[in-house]
């Protein structure tokens, strides 16, 4: 149970301490009654907080910037083609991967609740989850773009999936310019958690990481 | 049901707030309150569907000023309340006081294969598809007090579809305890501009919808009815 992570953001004091005693309190009941096994909460917090993330996603979207076969793979069948990484399971069952083009951008949104490929990404962030995303991703994604510093050509048409089912999404970003001969590894470095959401874009090779 | 989590459209919530470097969990009660939701899948029984219903099925006030985990920590008090698995005055004592039933927890060991494996929810087809890709299609205007997946923003909106995701199990019964009641799945996309008029920056927006989420347009039919 580390603690590194905590701080307080904006919430108010007694409140958190009132939910935190009450999950204190959940635990011990659930525990007591042979419903839970403390270690495999353990195991579970440190799988997503170590084990799965956006780094996942990464590599199967560098894998397709370099190689035709598993692009092709990809947009076929992508809860397949990432399985071939091991990437498997629960908030993944069934992907489907969709590509940006010159001409066309690609954002992802659940507006019900927050449905997001886990395999490849890991946990949503808070935004993500937040009302202001979910409100306003399917009516406005330039302005949502624009909240990240993005902007693009006025020609680009942007195309935007409401995640409603269990069908979970994930955005194939257009690979930087200069990149011709970088290796999948090195690649996998630009592609960042958002531009497979499609509220960023791929690094430049010129970006600070 | 239309409550405040069908957030698809609503106006005034302010700008996105993206946090920099944001970690996993924010404090370590969420880390606990994501694991014990997890972990209880197993014993509990419930269904994904059955969980996001026990999660917005509360006043909109309140949904609106909860948090994220805070939210899921209630959906699993009144999941387990439903099934006398765990009663208020337990969680308020901080111990047992009422006897368990005999339900295994997760273990471990089990943790990575469960993961792995998850929940698929693709099932045979019971008929034919109604729809194909390319099929013009009226969202259908439903209103319902139980948990459906048809956002209200595409409610009675025209859309033409876009993918066919095989028979999946249908989340509206599932969530009622009705059983899988699986149905055919499509991605539906409308134009920006039928949903919104001009009041757009998008240029098309898509819905997974089940097959009794959708109506043929007058005239056009259904190809396989």
């Amino acid at each position: 149970m580390s603690a590194s992570h905590d701080h307080d953001h904006d919430h108010d004091h007694s409140e958190l301490s009132e939910t935190e005693l009450r999950v204190r309190a959940l635990e011990t009941v659930l525990t007591e009654k042979g419903y839970v096994d403390p270690a495999a909460l353990d195991l579970l917090i440190e799988t997503y907080e170590t084990k799965v993330g956006p780094r996942n996603g990464a590599r199967v979207v560098a894998r397709a910037w370099t190689d035709p076969a598993y692009r092709a793979r990809l947009l076929a069948d992508a809860t397949a083609a990432i399985a071939e990484f091991g990437f498997t399971g629960r908030q993944g069952e069934h992907v489907v991967a969709v590509e940006n083009t010159p001409r066309l951008h690609n954002m992802v949104v659940c507006t019900l609740c927050s449905c997001y490929p886990w395999p490849v990404l890991g946990l949503p962030p808070v935004w993500y989850k937040s009302a202001p995303y979910r409100s306003r991703a399917v009516k406005d994604p330039r302005g949502v773009l624009a909240d990240f510093g993005v902007t693009l050509p006025d020609d680009v048409v942007i195309r935007v999936w409401d995640s409603t089912a269990e069908i979970r999404y994930l955005v194939l970003p257009q690979r930087p310019d200069g990149t011709a001969d970088w290796s999948e590894e090195r690649l996998a470095d630009l592609v960042t958690r958002d531009s497979m959401i499609g509220t960023g874009l791929a690094r430049s090779p010129q970006d600070p990481a | 049901m239309d409550g405040a989590h069908d957030m698809g459209g609503v106006a005034g919530f302010g700008p996105v707030e993206p946090e920099r470097d944001e970690p996993v969990f924010h404090a370590d009660w969420e880390r606990r309150a994501f694991a014990l939701t997890l972990a209880m899948g197993k014993p509990g029984g419930w269904t994904i569907d059955m969980s996001r219903f026990a999660r917005e099925n509360r006043p909109p006030a309140d949904y609106l000023v909860m948090s994220y985990y805070q939210i899921w920590l209630a959906g699993l008090e009144r999941l387990m309340a439903e099934r006398d698995l765990v009663q208020p005055d337990e969680i308020a004592a901080g111990r047992a006081l009422h006897p368990a039933s005999p339900r295994p927890a997760l273990s471990r060991d089990e943790v990575a294969p469960v993961l792995a494996r998850g929940a698929p929810t693709t099932r045979p087809a019971q008929a034919p598809a109604r729809f194909a890709p390319g099929d013009r299609v009226r969202a259908r205007d439903l209103t319902t007090p139980a948990h459906t997946r048809l956002p209200a923003y595409v409610r009675g909106h025209v859309g033409v579809v876009d993918l066919m995701h095989g028979c999946h199990v249908f989340a509206d019964a599932s969530a009622a305890g009705a059983g899988e009641a699986p149905q055919w799945l499509y991605t539906v996309r409308f134009d920006a501009r039928e949903l919104w008029g001009d009041d757009t920056t998008a240029g098309a927006v898509s819905v997974d919808a089940w097959e009794s989420y959708l109506e043929p347009l007058d005239g056009e039919g259904g190809r396989h009815k």
